[in-house]
């Protein structure tokens, strides 16, 4: 590789996040595709892999006495600390990284190299797993009121827009054309999701190019044929997810939004969600209060609010909740400006560099929170998502269209994420998920105005790599385990009954059920042992510096930053599910809390001699 | 005194009730010497038993139409949907249709004991029909209770000097000194002894286990006759090399008499932790033999301990100048003293309001709201109680030291952190009998002034020095290791609001009084039924039981980053929060970890039920067992 200066570098520092008397001392390789840390000494000699996309940026601080930092911070919210000891290395290194982290052609991605070896049938199947035309069938299209319209058959009007597009049946080739040409980026109306139980259905388009006062027949033609496609509505509301103060500049530029005076039958909303600029900073502010070291209560709660992170997510919840409502209300809506970016299908595009995709999930996740039984996954799958949209493992989230997706054949030279994901389906399980439960039943009504203290901070997905933080034992896989159990008891119930009943006919026995029974207290013991976790102490002080300062094992423990080869081919690479096996490892280094002078609250002396002894 | 003095009008008719979440309900009101009682008329399938102990503030209001607030509150809500039937009518309000089962379930998981509040449904169930339409015209007025536990209720009651006497007698009754006068001396409930429970107020039985596993310690009876110290409990654990009369001494040297006693030993490593108040060193530098050579003989050959004061170096310094101090180390030369600042007191109380105020202002905004969050500093009185015991816990258990806690008097935050450490070494504090165990020894016996720090909740407008929700902390650090260790508890979140609620209301003896000594003035043992008979009754006992339980033997070390520590929504939020979705969802946990206990338990009774064909079958491994088949 023609961008490695440096390959190798040794006698590296990692050092902890939390505390920086935890470093491990390790060997720094730079490869094709990956930085990958070999801690010396240690039996186990622990891995940390890093893909290069996963690289968000890296900077190169001021060299001190033990050598110069490196901290590479990642697009998965992982921050990795290092010290290499030589300047000249670490410039290398930093050189490279720049260069690797930042790829020219999508040829050099990941995706292109990763070779799950699945043979081809698989890998199409892989592709197949998820068929957008099917999504749209079991919503109930194309019906009477909605068809697929080839306008888009070679991109010819939209670049952006798949070529199978659904449009309501009244609008014919006329019609959309021209409405595209009165769109931003040609993205006219098109079906995003329809109701089937009251023909309601959400549009999305791009903002129209309305300036002060221009207007467009066929566009006009088209929010009429929209709102036709529901005989029950007289009406559709018009979503604008930007603030009012955006939208209105934008009318400088030729560009703006519908005027209720020239669209008849529509409703217009501003819903302030703010642009993806004031986001990326948002989520900037949010990820610099995750970084600081020992923060204060005080610290994390006012440098969270400062971040106005949760409030953005509280406002995307909200549009979301309002258009929800709407549907419910059987009316029409047809959304306004870059809706497809925010809340947009998982295909959206990577390269618009902004949180919209990690707002998404942990939008879901908010949701997860509130309804703990809806969704048949759990916080990891989403985890996994954020992860690999990133990763450029998969070729799902390449490219920014389907069009250029087609161009660079994707589906024939990379994998798919969804079969990834699908093989191992059994990690992302909500347990508490049942098909005929309640809260799977119909929509969901999360709570809105009065109920900000609903949206919690997500340190599951912000502060992943700080295994400390986290509930040390997962109800998740505890219930998944019993679950497992119980459909094993159950089986075994069934043989016993069997054999009972042939029992009785016969007095013969068969000794199948015991070794049913060893396999059961094998899997037992699987979640008992998470109990283990529990046995690390965190850094409790920040000034008494002699007592160990973060949980010991917790480095051993943190197999998040730990990859195996063979992780890294077959599946993910971060999250094994059973990742934390091997902690609750007693702690031994423990210094002593009495070693030295530094125990700065220690009242320094200044008893006098002149003490008085008490009478009696 | 008779309470009918203080009760001035007994029963009201046609009184509206509402609370936030829940559908209104018009009845009769009737106000006996310890409840509020409103039985909806005209069907009287539903009653409310509010025990006006609970009651902490009562606010008085005229003729004004309850729903215009909620106008004026949704109108500054988001974005307006034309139209929706669906939109909440108020803030606080779901869905009129779903507000039914709302209040059936509530009545159903109220599992506190009936005394605090609790609602009884008669069947049959009241369809949820609009009642707040059907309001009293003329003069009317609106009284507010506000409850210990955080709960709102408004009464609108008809006729302004009708709705005066109902205030003046809730008032009243809801501020008597009296203990005696409470309502545990009144509360027989059915299927209870009086003696019963009270068996686990003997400290004794502790007592004894720590003697059998150290010759080091030895219970005395210094304190017999409450002579030593009035706060602690007559039986204590001394070191066995100290004579009574030294300890006597000793006592004298120490604020309120606290001498340092055991409170918990270590089997791991022999180590101890140790409470007591502050040393009464003054500004004078006094010293006491007796005391150092308490502390003294604590520490073994060439041993160490760690004294962590709960207040600032700066704090126990001033407290000389009222005649405390800390433990000088010319002194103590074999104690190293750390200092860790823990609020205690008003600023603690008015921490706790400022949170409930954030918690209950429905207008607040995203960005005000996490600022008023912070502005409460409540979280960050957790994060420093947990850390603090951390501290404890991990000079006990990792440097195999000694440890002596105290702040000032010895009664608060002292017993915070002693409690805490207990919980995160000791697994047998983490079972229900054994947390139970803990409170009556480390709070209760340990003389945590509950009369006086539960009398006001956080809605009181009363400002009253001695008020401090310290034992509310304690909840919400269990709260915060139980949702850091799911499993490692016995007990759950329910368990802590019941603690909660009958520390500042109870029907039952266990919280009454400051300490021992005033509760065997008052016979409580002897009058009052005791709050842990009541909870360990089977039927009652399921409610507080965690399904995810599994013994874990090992220290659970919480982490204290702030990204850790989580406002404590099931308690903050009771009463504000819809829970229906997470009660589903704990529903649904139960019924997991049950359908496998059942069907374990139904496969053992199959395979137990079996004839023996072959008896060595049954003892062999698997591979023989195959064997057997042929």
């Amino acid at each position: 590789m023609e961008h490695i200066r440096m390959p190798k570098v040794e006698n590296v520092r990692l050092l902890d996040r939390l505390s920086s008397r935890r470093a491990v001392v390790g060997t720094l390789y730079l490869t094709a595709t990956h930085v990958i840390f070999v801690e010396n000494g240690s039996e186990t000699r622990k891995e940390t892999w890093v893909l290069h996309s996963q690289i968000s940026s890296i900077e190169k601080q001021a060299t001190t006495a033990t050598g110069c930092p490196l901290l590479i911070r990642c697009k998965n919210f992982q921050v990795i600390h290092l010290v290499i000891p030589q300047e000249r290395d670490c410039h290398d290194v930093y050189i490279s990284l720049i260069r690797l982290a930042r790829p020219v052609k999508y040829e050099e991605l990941y995706c292109f190299s990763f070779n799950p070896k699945l043979d081809k049938e698989e890998r199409e199947q892989g592709w197949k797993l998820v068929d957008l035309n099917e999504e749209y069938n079991r919503m109930g299209v194309p019906n009477n009121y909605w068809q697929i319209s080839d306008v888009n058959r070679d991109y010819g009007v939209c670049d952006s827009y798949p070529t199978e597009v659904y449009v309501p049946k009244s609008a014919t080739a006329h019609i959309i054309v021209g409405s595209s040409k009165f769109r931003s980026r040609r993205r006219f109306p098109a079906l995003s999701y329809y109701c089937k139980g009251n023909n309601a259905s959400i549009c999305r388009s791009s903002q129209p190019l309305s300036g002060f006062s221009a207007r467009c027949l066929e566009d006009e033609q088209m929010l009429q044929a929209i709102r036709k496609a529901n005989p029950g509505s007289d009406f559709i509301y018009v979503v604008d997810t930007r603030p009012k103060l955006n939208a209105m500049a934008n009318r400088a530029a030729g560009k703006g939004y519908e005027n209720e005076d020239n669209y008849s039958n529509i409703k217009f909303q501003f819903i302030g969600i703010e642009n993806i600029h004031v986001m990326r900073n948002s989520l900037q502010k949010m990820l610099e209060v995750c970084e600081l070291k020992s923060p204060s209560m005080s610290d994390f709660l006012w440098g969270l609010e400062n971040s106005g992170w949760l409030k953005h997510i509280k406002a995307i919840m909200d549009a979301g909740i309002f258009i929800a409502k709407v549907l419910i209300e059987k009316d029409w809506i047809s959304f306004g400006h870059k809706f497809n970016h925010r809340y947009g299908n998982l295909d959206g595009d990577p390269k618009e560099i902004s949180p919209v995709i990690d707002q998404f999930i942990e939008c879901v996740w908010q949701l997860m929170e509130q309804f703990p039984c809806a969704f048949e996954f759990n916080e990891r799958f989403l985890i996994h998502i954020q992860h690999h949209i990133y990763s450029c493992q998969f070729g799902n989230f390449l490219c920014n269209s389907q069009k250029e997706r087609r161009e660079l054949k994707i589906k024939e030279r990379t994998y798919s994420l969804w079969a990834h994901l699908w093989k191992n389906r059994a990690d992302y399980l909500n347990p508490l998920y049942r098909s005929d439960h309640s809260q799977t039943q119909g929509t969901l009504h999360p709570q809105i105005a009065p109920c900000n203290f609903l949206y919690k901070f997500w340190s599951g997905m912000y502060n992943r790599f700080e295994k400390g933080l986290h509930p040390r034992q997962s109800v998740t896989d505890y219930l998944m385990a019993v679950k497992e159990e119980t459909q094993q008891l159950e089986e075994e119930l069934e043989v016993l009954q069997e054999r009972l009943a042939n029992l009785q006919k016969s007095q013969s026995g068969n000794n199948k059920v015991k070794s049913k029974q060893q396999d059961r207290s094998k899997q037992f013991g699987l979640y008992t042992s998470n109990n283990s976790l529990a046995n690390t102490p965190q850094e409790y002080s920040n000034d008494l510096k002699s007592f160990p300062s973060r949980s010991p094992s917790q480095g051993d423990e943190d197999s998040a930053l730990i990859l195996t080869q063979d992780n890294l081919k077959s599946s993910d690479p971060d999250l094994s599910a059973n990742s934390d096996q091997e902690s609750g490892v007693e702690d031994l280094s423990c210094r002593s809390p009495s070693g030295g002078g530094c125990l700065p609250s220690e009242d320094s002396g200044k008893d006098s001699d002149e003490a008085v002894f008490l009478a009696g | 005194m008779e309470f009918s003095e203080l009760i001035k009008t007994a029963t009201v008719e046609d009184v509206l009730l509402s609370r936030p979440g829940v559908a209104a309900v018009r009845g009769t009101l009737c106000i006996t010497s310890h409840h509020l009682l409103l039985s909806s008329c005209p069907r009287g399938d539903l009653e409310l038993w509010l025990l006006i102990r609970n009651v902490d503030a009562v606010e008085k209001r005229w003729a004004r139409p309850q729903s215009c607030r909620c106008r004026r509150a949704r109108a500054g809500g988001s974005p307006p949907v034309p139209g929706t039937p669906r939109a909440p009518r108020c803030p606080a309000r779901p869905c009129p249709s779903s507000s039914s089962p709302c209040w059936r379930g509530r009545a159903g998981m109220d599992s506190s004991p009936p005394q605090s509040a609790q609602f009884r449904l008669v069947p049959p169930p009241r369809s949820g029909g609009s009642l707040r339409d059907t309001r009293v015209s003329g003069s009317s007025g609106t009284v507010t209770l506000r409850c210990k536990d955080l709960r709102v209720l408004q009464l609108e009651i008809p006729g302004m000097e009708q709705c005066l006497d109902v205030a003046g007698s809730i008032e009243a009754l809801c501020s008597l000194d009296s203990v005696m006068l409470t309502y545990p001396f009144f509360h027989r409930p059915p299927g209870l002894r009086l003696q019963h429970g009270w068996h686990r107020a003997v400290p004794e039985r502790h007592l004894q286990r720590v003697a059998s596993q150290t010759s080091q310690w030895r219970l005395s009876s210094v304190n017999g006759d409450f002579g030593a110290c009035p706060s602690y409990p007559r039986a204590v654990l001394v070191p066995a090399a100290l004579g009574d009369e030294a300890v006597a001494k000793a006592a004298r040297f120490r604020q309120g008499g606290r001498f340092p006693v055991l409170c918990y030993f270590h089997p791991k490593n022999g180590t101890a932790l140790l409470r007591s108040s502050q040393p009464l060193t003054g500004p004078n530098r006094r010293r006491c033999r007796e005391d150092e050579q308490l502390l003294g003989t604590v520490l073994g050959e060439g041993e160490r301990g760690f004294v962590i004061d709960t207040r600032s170096a700066q704090a126990a310094k001033q407290a000389r100048m009222s005649g405390g101090g800390t433990e000088p180390k010319s002194s103590y030369p074999r104690w190293r003293r750390l200092h860790r600042a823990l609020e205690r007191g008003r600023p603690l109380q008015e921490s706790f309001a400022r949170l409930v105020e954030a918690c209950s202002d429905p207008a607040l905004s995203m960005e005000r709201w996490l600022g008023r969050l912070e502005g409460s500093r409540w979280l960050s009185h957790v994060k420093a109680a947990l850390s603090t015991a951390c501290l404890a816990a991990q000079c006990l258990d990792r440097e195999g030291c000694k440890v002596l806690v105290h702040g000032a008097e010895g009664t608060d935050t002292t017993l915070l952190v002693t409690a805490l450490a207990q919980l995160i070494l000791d697994p047998a504090c983490r079972t229900l009998e054994g947390f139970q165990e803990l409170l009556e020894r480390e709070w209760i016996q340990a003389g945590h002034p509950f009369q006086l720090r539960c009398a006001r909740s956080a809605c009181s407008h009363a400002r009253g020095k001695q008020e401090a929700p310290v034992f509310l902390l304690f909840l919400d650090c269990v709260w915060q290791l139980s949702r850091q260790f799911p499993f490692s508890l016995e007990f759950g979140e329910q368990l802590l609001l019941t603690l909660f609620d009958n520390a500042y209301a109870s029907a039952y003896g266990t919280f009454l009084c400051n300490n021992e000594k005033e509760r065997s003035l008052c016979k409580v043992r002897e009058s009052t039924h005791s709050l842990w008979a009541w909870l360990n009754q089977p039927e009652e006992k399921h409610k507080y039981l965690n399904p995810l339980y599994s013994h874990n033997p090992l220290v659970i070390w919480p982490s204290v980053e702030p990204q850790s520590i989580q406002l404590w929504q099931g308690f903050f939020l009771r009463w504000i929060r819809p829970s229906q979705h997470l009660d589903e969802a704990w529903v649904e946990i139960q019924r997991l970890v049950q359908g496998k206990n059942s069907s374990l338990q139904e496969s053992t009774g199959k395979r137990l039920s079996q004839p023996l064909p072959e008896p060595s079958a049954g003892t062999e491994n698997g591979e023989t067992g195959t064997a057997g088949t042929r």
